[in-house]
């Protein structure tokens, strides 16, 4: 597919950092997000660890410039963040200049709210407003309008753990179809009572730091955030004479077919995914400079994941980590938020260390890389895995 | 490049329409605000135990898909894409509701399991073993044609060769009592065949499922081609038939060269004007159709028109009660659907007869 497609913009916030510079200090002193939950209050906030971000409504909403009347849910408010950034960092001053479109992805949506004024709306109509903006699609129809498109193609997509990895991979592929000239992709949740208690009753949050990829961890800990890309196509890039961040080389989706929300135990889904990727990127597993990890740091997910690895790079398993340990798993969020720390890693040659990790796993011998480490990087695996076996590779490179 | 025929279909609806040999012949009215749908026999197609289980939406896509892979005689497809508006509402209320009046206690999984968007996704996959690529769209009125327009982009560029697409949407309780209290809801009941001449705000609710297997190749069960999908997340009523000319004229065609349109008006007078644009002007002389009086409103109940014009262009009829006006002709070739959602998230897709 020659480079692939073009990234020209990234934005994010998230547990560690309001925008791509204070995220990049963060995961390069090693400075976590993780703590206790102060923003829900929740039964179980001394049980729990969070990647919660530091802002509250009301500053967001002050930040972007919101009327009091708005009805953004906190998914809305973190997603605006960070696609506003990305835009601005594409240099993108009118967006109706080319045909533009937005895809992005949650799995909570405004349920941070209807979990707020589930009974109240019958009885009061003070929070009424809210109401329109549960759906998925609410967060997404509302970036799209204060970023400026219309009438084009704008589009959510929700597939639990994977969905901003898919949102990433459909505009690649909506761009080099030629249904778009630019698109701007990721994905935005913000922690909610209904997913806490989700993750609690699977039994897979960890009461402390989460430690992926060890044997003695004890499972996630959730985090908010928001990221996106802004994508463009060749034509526009060499037109406009735009800086390129890094090219979107390859991607793979596919289904574990095994259970409604655990990995199978080899990891069939993974390793499709990743097989997918790799053929599509047109390139061999030994031309992977370094593997950024679901790693979510639960039994069932590593240990799939590890074994997938495995299978697809034998005994020539790249540097890999896991981010998990500094934003927490923020769920829709975690591909985008991902897609931009492996851009980074690619445009400062630079391995971010997978903390927190002590023991090795018994059921293989690969460990992860547990040292900032500077390292001339080329091309990056990202993956997202997650509920109803959905299994994503996105491949990332310089050129 | 490959083109795109639609092989299977299985629509279950608030109209019996999950009998893939009927055409609409015994039409169910209602004089209600809420319609649900109509039940196939679940357990012919899905074991009981794990039937209980399942919420009624997953239910509704299982059957559905299952009955578009008979008819398309395919065991497994390359690919899955689902679309849903509002996702699994009933099980997410379950949990919710369970959350909030017992104080974060005594909750246990499975509801929360099977609340994820792509549920109904991932339990097709599962049950026809299928690890192929697995997407689920999630908005609103698009969130059917998103999954379309996927479905088109890998069959025309040969990456596979059969895709089972589908819109499901459930009808929860809870969701419905508070869309009623702002409106989106008629508050007065509506009789089927008064829907559009109500001159009420919001629409008639109901829920369903249209699952349809697309391909690359043409077969003796082929019911139409897809020709082409656009959406919009925004279009103003001034430049609704300028953007309609253009996709028309992109894909080689113009108003004169369609056969009949099929309408998602849905009796909600704050928004049917987009479509009484359509039927009082440029279209004013072509035959249309329109389904919503049938199959309530939802936010994937742009698949059951997908349905219905897949079926008419196959059958070459039309049935009386979806006649929005008497134009008639003898051949329908091109049909072209138009629907929005509360005047965003419009789309515009066009069948061919094969």
């Amino acid at each position: 597919m020659g480079k692939g497609v073009a990234i020209t913009g990234m934005g994010i916030i998230s547990a560690i950092g309001n925008n791509v510079e204070e995220n990049y200090n963060s995961l390069i002193s090693s400075n976590k997000g993780i703590s206790r939950i102060s923003k829900i209050d929740t039964i179980h906030k001394d049980d729990i660890m969070v990647g919660e971000i530091s802002f509250t409504n009301k500053e967001l909403e002050k930040l972007l410039g919101l009327s009091s009347d708005n009805n953004y849910s906190r998914t809305a408010l973190l997603g605006l963040v960070a696609a506003k950034e990305a835009v601005k960092e594409a240099g993108i001053l009118d967006i109706s200049e080319y045909k533009t479109g937005l895809i992005s992805a949650t799995s909570v949506g405004g349920m941070d709210m209807t979990e707020k004024f589930y009974y109240d709306y019958i009885e009061s109509n003070t929070n009424r407003k809210y109401i329109e903006g549960h759906h998925a699609g609410d967060s997404t129809q509302k970036i799209a309008e204060e970023l400026g498109i219309k009438e084009s193609l704008v589009t959510t997509i929700s597939t639990a753990c994977s969905s901003a990895a898919n949102a990433i991979m459909y505009g690649a592929r909506l761009i080099k179809a030629g249904k778009l000239d630019r698109v701007v992709v990721g994905g935005a949740d913000c922690l909610s009572k209904f997913t806490i208690n989700g993750f609690k009753t699977l039994m897979i949050l960890s009461d402390t730091y989460n430690t992926p990829f060890d044997e003695n961890r004890k499972g996630l800990n959730l985090g908010e955030a928001a990221a996106f890309l802004v994508l463009e196509s060749d034509a526009l890039v060499a037109k406009e004479n735009k800086k390129v961040l890094a090219y979107v080389k390859g991607y793979g989706n596919a289904n574990d077919a095994y259970h409604q929300t655990a990995s199978s135990e080899n990891g069939d889904g993974a390793t499709l995914a990743m097989e997918k990727a790799l053929k599509v990127a047109n390139l061999q597993a030994e031309d992977i400079d370094y593997i950024n990890a679901h790693g979510t740091a639960t039994g069932n997910n590593d240990l799939s994941e590890g074994r997938a690895i495995l299978r697809v790079f034998k005994e020539n398993v790249p540097d890999f980590s896991s981010t998990k340990p500094y934003t927490g798993h923020t769920l829709a969020a975690a591909g985008g938020i991902e897609a931009v720390y492996s851009i980074l890693a690619l445009q400062r040659n630079i391995i971010f260390p997978n903390l927190n990790f002590k023991t090795p796993m018994k059921e293989f011998a690969i460990i992860p890389q547990t040292e900032l480490k500077k390292k001339e990087l080329n091309t990056i695996l990202s993956n997202s895995l997650g509920f109803g076996g959905n299994c994503s590779t996105v491949i990332f490179s310089k050129g | 490049m490959k083109k795109v025929y639609i092989n299977g279909s299985g629509t279950i609806s608030s109209q019996k329409t999950f009998d893939n040999s009927e055409f609409l012949e015994e039409v169910t009215t209602y004089n209600d605000t809420v319609i649900p749908a109509v039940n196939p026999v679940y357990k012919d197609f899905i074991p009981g135990s794990a039937a209980r289980r399942m919420a009624k939406g997953v239910k509704m896509g299982v059957v559905a898909s299952n009955l578009a892979m008979q008819e398309a005689e395919l065991e497994s497809v390359d690919a899955i894409i689902t679309g849903t508006g509002m996702g699994c509402v009933v099980d997410s209320e379950k949990f919710l509701s369970k959350l909030i009046d017992d104080n974060e206690q005594f909750l246990t999984p499975t509801s929360f399991i099977q609340s994820t968007h792509n549920t109904v996704g991932g339990q097709i996959a599962l049950g026809i073993q299928c690890k192929g690529y697995n997407f689920t769209y999630v908005h609103s009125s698009v969130s059917f044609e998103s999954a379309l327009l996927d479905a088109q982009l890998q069959l025309i560029n040969e990456e596979e060769k059969n895709i089972l697409i589908g819109g499901v949407d459930e009808i929860g309780a809870h969701t419905t009592k508070v869309h009623g209290l702002v409106g989106h809801i008629k508050e007065e009941n509506t009789e089927t065949f008064s829907v559009l001449k109500s001159n009420t705000s919001g629409a008639v609710c109901s829920e369903g499922a249209s699952f349809f297997v697309l391909s690359s190749e043409k077969q003796e069960s082929t019911y139409a081609e897809v020709v082409a999908v656009q959406t919009f997340n925004t279009l103003s009523k001034e430049n609704l038939q300028t953007t309609l000319n253009s996709f028309l004229m992109e894909h080689g065609l113009n108003v004169s060269t369609i056969d009949l349109i099929v309408l998602g008006n849905n009796g909600d007078v704050d928004y049917d004007q987009y479509y009484n644009l359509l039927v009082e002007g440029a279209f004013s002389e072509k035959q249309q159709v329109y389904y919503k009086h049938l199959s309530g409103e939802h936010n994937t109940v742009s698949s059951f028109g997908f349905w219905l014009g897949a079926k008419i262009l196959k059958t070459q009829t039309v049935p009386a009660e979806t006649r929005l006006n008497q134009k008639q002709i003898n051949s329908i070739k091109t049909v072209l659907l138009y629907n929005q959602y509360r005047g965003e998230n419009h789309s515009f897709t066009i069948l061919k007869q094969c």
